[in-house]
């Protein structure tokens, strides 16, 4: 086993996209993503990473200098949080329909207004439907990890989107904490160089970016989409890679002791693991039947195996940590009732909308969720969320 | 586990003397975290840090609410924060200050274990600066054996560069002037 190395996670991050051997970066610094993009302008000011990297005067810049040198053939990387990556919105829906691999990272914060700087997970909510892969890091360990395999995931010809790896900003951006870290050789024997399938070349002229008229742009979106869904396989495919070279297991649903559970609460992102010990307290000192369940991958939305993973369940807390306003429910809860709807013995789901602004979730709190879904099922309480711990 | 929970003011490096114990921890072999309090930086505001320690992997990602030990890196901020708020009953409280046990215990009421040391003084000669966050990690492990104080000087030497020799020296000295009183 490699040695564990006390560092922060921004840190780390940059670490995987240094050994990603990207050939360009461009990015606006903002809060809380500003670690990630500051040590890798120092790696290229330092030699140690031989890539363009490009300052721009924004978000939106910043992703359409993106597109550009993905469509050029460079294997790109940036990084953004909250305002930054809504400056962005815009660009964000062109770079998978023109098949870009454009990896980043997102170290989730709250939007304006109020102002908040801490973390919830409004910005990625913000840009669902853009059309990107999205994925959930509990710690640093899988921000690294899930950033080398991204790469991988994003340029496979089968797949060639762009993939964004949400980390919890401050609760994991800013937090030191044991990492292994990969040889230089294993990341290239796992890695190869990025083959584009077609780029900007003056030699052999290629057109992107066309316009769509009314005969063609639904045909467009169609492929998009089945690609994006497509990409679950792949997404599987490189797990299972990285499992077997490296031993480090990742699932598109991960479950921890949800065997057998009668109450399962689903959560996305660094609280999972706060989550697991409740679910130790709630099993092993109260006896009670709680187990968890942790969305990784959230776009495209794991449908089957989300149905597999919480099948024989009788309650479902499904924790949301942005509120999608006025809507039916909070935005991941929406998607696992559509996803479980119509299915026979489905289970009853609360929708709960918690940790807004950086506000903690604790041990306690989760297992004051598992009570509350408990007696929200029995009266079957139809509800379209609660947001809890709201002081009133 | 052990939680600790470090109070000073913006720009006197207590993020810095948490994420350096956190460091060291991690080389010994242990788990650990070190984290700020997640807000804007506001130099000379009263600021915390976070520190977890802890033979098996550490999951709980929340603040530290019941510290394990509490540093006080400026003897300022005792009087306008309660820094023993939440220190388990077996808690240590580590503070730099001029002021002997007695005084301070009688001051404010402290009914915890209680470590001192004169930090700024210690900075002071050794540095140059009022600068007490190495000087106070050298009294926090006296206090409470979280790391071996020689595991401190390698994260130091990274970290601190051509001053780290200095801090060093303000580390090992506060750790031996360090007066610890258990209740």
């Amino acid at each position: 086993m490699a040695k564990r190395v006390g560092i922060e996670v921004s840190l780390a991050i940059s670490e995987a996209v240094k050994q990603a051997k990207v050939d360009a970066v461009a990015a606006y610094p903002i809060t809380p993503q500003t670690h990630i993009v500051e040590h890798l302008s120092e790696l290229v000011a330092d030699a140690e990473l031989d890539a363009a990297f490009i300052p721009v005067e924004s978000e939106h810049s910043a992703m359409s200098v993106c597109a550009g040198t993905a469509a050029a053939g460079a294997r790109t990387y940036t990084a953004t949080s909250s305002q930054g990556l809504a400056l962005m919105n815009e660009i964000l829906y062109i770079i998978p329909a023109l098949r870009l691999p454009i990896v980043m990272t997102i170290a989730n914060r709250a939007l304006s207004g109020p102002i908040s700087i801490w973390n919830d997970h409004s910005d990625i909510m913000g840009a669902r439907d853009t059309g990107w892969i999205a994925l959930f890091a509990e710690n640093g360990q899988e921000a690294y990890d899930l950033t080398l395999q991204s790469f991988k995931i994003a340029e496979d010809h089968r797949v060639l989107l762009p993939i964004s790896v949400n980390i919890d900003g401050f609760t994991l951006s800013h937090v030191i904490e044991p990492h292994e870290f990969l040889d230089q050789e294993e990341v290239d024997a796992f890695l190869p160089e990025y083959r584009p399938a077609v780029q900007l070349n003056p030699d052999q002229p290629v057109s992107m970016g066309m316009v769509g008229v009314p005969e063609i742009y639904a045909e467009a979106k169609k492929c998009q989409d089945e690609v994006l869904k497509n990409s679950e396989a792949v997404i599987k495919e490189v797990f299972a890679e990285f499992a077997t070279r490296f031993g480090r297991e990742y699932r598109v649903v991960e479950s921890y002791r949800a065997e057998g559970a009668e109450t399962l609460l689903l959560t996305m992102g660094s609280v999972s693991e706060t989550a697991m010990e409740a679910i130790d307290i709630l099993r092993d000192r109260q006896q009670r039947s709680v187990g968890l369940i942790r969305l990784r991958l959230w776009r495209p939305f794991p449908v089957a195996e989300l149905r597999r993973a919480v099948a024989g369940c009788r309650r479902l807390a499904v924790l949301d940590r942005a509120v999608s306003f006025g809507a039916t429910g909070g935005p991941v809860a929406e998607e696992v009732r559509s996803a479980l709807y119509g299915i026979d013995g489905a289970p009853y789901v609360g929708s709960f909308i918690a940790g807004l602004g950086g506000r903690d979730i604790t041990i306690d709190d989760f297992i004051a969720l598992a009570g509350q879904v408990e007696k929200m099922a029995e009266t079957n309480e139809i509800h379209q969320y609660k947001m809890t711990g709201v002081r009133e | 586990m052990i939680e600790v929970r470090v109070h000073g003011r913006g720009g006197q490096g207590g993020v810095t003397s948490a994420e350096m114990l956190a460091i060291a921890a991690i080389n010994e072999g242990k788990f650990a975290q070190a984290f700020p309090s997640f807000g804007p930086e506001r130099r000379g505001a009263p600021v915390i840090a976070f520190a977890r320690v802890s033979e098996q992997k550490i999951r709980n990602r929340t603040k530290v609410y019941n510290p394990d030990i509490v540093m006080v890196l400026d003897p300022s901020v005792l009087a306008i924060v309660n820094v023993v708020e939440g220190l388990k009953e077996n808690g240590m409280l580590v503070i730099n200050s001029a002021k002997s046990i007695a005084e301070l215990r009688r001051e404010y009421s402290f009914k915890t274990d209680l470590a001192r040391v004169d930090a700024t003084h210690i900075a002071q000669e050794e540095l140059g600066l009022p600068i007490t966050n190495t000087t106070m990690l050298g009294a926090a492990v006296k206090a409470r054996a979280l790391v071996a104080v020689d595991s401190l000087v390698g994260p130091l030497e990274h970290r601190f560069g051509r001053i780290a020799a200095k801090n060093i020296r303000a580390l090992k000295r506060a750790y031996r002037e360090t007066e610890i009183d258990l209740i």
